[in-house]
């Protein structure tokens, strides 16, 4: 049975606790565990927006340099997304502690991503034609759905910070934070009705999600059906 | 007495938090490191970062008024006179350059990505060719391309093309009318259509075996369609022979319609009386009809059709009905719904 704290989702604020723990050595202001961690990801995840300036300069995205442009921007953002979906599950199936640190990093890396992704559609792909974005926003369903995926990581990525889960209650700022999974679901949907004919790639995602979906489902059924005693007769009493 | 050095100060020594700290962050600092280059590697793995590809070089064609003095080594993207084009056989727009026109290619016989075929085309032979003509013909046969060739003098067209993923391209063709080569082969009276069909061998053409479309590539025209003057049938481009990834040795071009009416590497021309199922249509026909007629006013289910991107260009441009050859071609298409004639 994995019902032990450690399978639980890390609240943000236990990491902070788990930071103040003493350290064997003699280095008092040592910060939390595998520091090195977080920095490491950010600067690994400039790593292909560096490229794309890069490449950009050069003169070599290619003949359409705009489409590479926003769809290698979209699906680094994905990636992004996917992977900070991860962390949870991979807590629960692996004990693994160290996901969970990264985990607002890496949402918001995606919404920076996917805010890039978006910008450069507007201002580069449309020049800033408002009248043909909303048109495109409102009749074309997978800008719909994309559009929709980023209005979603708005109020995630403002409520990302501890002080915020603090405001919100755990409680409330938890279910907030599902809708990253239907803003997941709905970029994988914008991958795929762009994609012309070859859903390999899509799918893949697709597949990863769906993935992480049904572990969540699966341990949420067991949870319940472990607990069902107190919840169901605490409620029969009342 | 003492020949050492004098002790320096107690003040000046590192404390140990510090001395360890110092090898802490270094240790850290390249764990960080290590961190970013495995984020920053995996990421470009999954976004998938090739080189461009090369340009290809082609041999030059000789085409009808071949220049007196032509250079031995004819530089990449040199345009050799050909027969000087009028009216709508040419366009005065910027011509789109060499290595776009050859190295950003729907040819999905040669991979999904838009660099895939001028990376893998190489495998593709294009000597001996043969093509062979059947259905609704007085006589079916089989004719090798030089004979064909060796018919039409290739002429110059500079047209538009414009792909159904909205962008386009101004493209220097050599090639010369299929209406010539459909008088020479003489179609019955039934012949209402014309199908014509891309090379489907998977040792020269590894995208086939994934199947993403119906194989082989079909596409058609009606028949006074094909025989606009128009439509040609393509050979080379730039002045050059057809580089591979374009669809040599012979292509389809019908600049009023999408790209992917233009098929690619033909080896089979066959007349029909019924239209015939076209690759696209079989593969989503609510997307792509048979017609594919140019039409800024019918939006792919998926993206708008009203503008495009010309390669080259950083902004969009208007896209025009039937890409700007209606004049030429819009009677074709007189008492039909243009909303049918995606």
């Amino acid at each position: 049975m994995v019902t032990t704290d450690e399978s639980l989702p890390a609240r943000p604020g236990e990491v902070t606790r788990a930071a103040v723990q003493p350290v064997s050595r003699p280095s008092p202001q040592r910060a939390a565990p595998l520091p090195w961690l977080k920095p490491g990801l950010i600067l690994g995840s400039l790593v292909p927006l560096a490229s794309i300036i890069l490449r950009a300069f050069q003169g070599s995205l290619g003949a359409n340099p705009i489409a590479e442009i926003i769809n290698e921007l979209g699906l680094v953002a994905l990636i992004f997304l996917v992977a900070g979906l991860a962390c949870t599950p991979a807590r629960w199936l692996f004990g693994w502690a160290w996901p969970v640190r990264i985990r607002r990093e890496l949402g918001l890396l995606a919404f920076s991503y996917a805010v890039l992704h978006f910008l450069v559609y507007v201002v580069l792909d449309q020049g800033v034609d408002l009248g043909t974005i909303v048109e495109d926003i409102a009749q074309r369903p997978f800008i719909t759905v994309g559009f929709l995926a980023l209005v979603l990581l708005v109020p995630l990525a403002l409520t990302s910070t501890s002080g915020s889960v603090r405001r919100l209650g755990f409680k409330r700022w938890t279910l907030l934070h599902k809708l990253s999974y239907v803003a997941g679901v709905l970029a994988v949907i914008h991958f795929i009705w762009r994609v012309k004919i070859d859903l390999s790639q899509p799918l893949v995602y697709g597949s990863i999600l769906g993935a992480l979906l049904l572990i969540r489902v699966a341990f949420w059924l067991r949870k319940r059906s472990e607990t069902p005693a107190a919840a169901v007769g605490g409620r029969r009493k009342a | 007495m003492s020949t050492l050095p004098p002790e320096p100060p107690s003040s000046e020594i590192t404390p140990e938090s510090v001395y360890l700290g110092r090898r802490e962050f270094l240790k850290n600092g390249a764990l960080a490191v290590g961190t970013a280059a495995l984020v920053g590697s995996g990421l470009m793995l999954l976004v998938g970062q090739k080189p461009p590809p090369d340009v290809p070089d082609s041999p030059p064609i000789a085409a009808v008024n071949p220049p007196a003095a032509q250079p031995a080594a004819n530089p990449s993207g040199a345009l050799l006179p050909a027969v000087a084009a009028t009216g709508p056989f040419t366009t005065d727009e910027p011509l789109t350059s060499f290595e776009s026109v050859s190295t950003y290619n729907n040819f999905y016989e040669f991979g999904l990505d838009k660099d895939s075929p001028a990376r893998q085309a190489g495998t593709l032979l294009t000597r001996p060719w043969t093509i062979t003509v059947e259905g609704e013909v007085a006589k079916p046969q089989t004719i090798d391309i030089d004979t064909l060739l060796g018919w039409f003098p290739p002429e110059e067209r500079i047209y538009r093309m414009r792909c159904v993923e909205a962008w386009s391209m101004v493209i220097p063709w050599l090639g010369f009318p299929l209406g010539d080569l459909i008088k020479r082969l003489e179609p019955t009276s039934n012949a209402k259509f014309v199908e014509l069909v891309t090379l489907n061998d998977p040792k020269q053409m590894p995208g086939l075996k994934r199947p993403v479309l119906e194989w082989p590539y079909v596409e058609g025209l009606r028949m006074d369609e094909a025989m606009h003057p128009l439509t040609i049938l393509a050979t080379g481009l730039y002045g050059k022979v057809l580089p591979n990834q374009n669809g040599a040795p012979l292509r389809l071009v019908v600049p009023w319609k999408y790209g992917f009416k233009n098929v690619k590497s033909i080896v089979t021309i066959r007349f029909t009386a019924v239209q015939p199922k076209t690759t696209w249509a079989l593969a989503a026909s609510n997307e792509y009809g048979f017609y594919a007629n140019v039409n800024p006013e019918v939006s792919h289910p998926r993206w708008s059709q009203a503008t495009e991107r010309r390669i080259g260009d950083l902004g969009r441009r208007k896209t025009l009905p039937f890409n700007g050859y209606a004049e030429q071609v819009a009677d074709l298409y007189a008492g039909m719904d243009p909303k049918t004639l995606y």
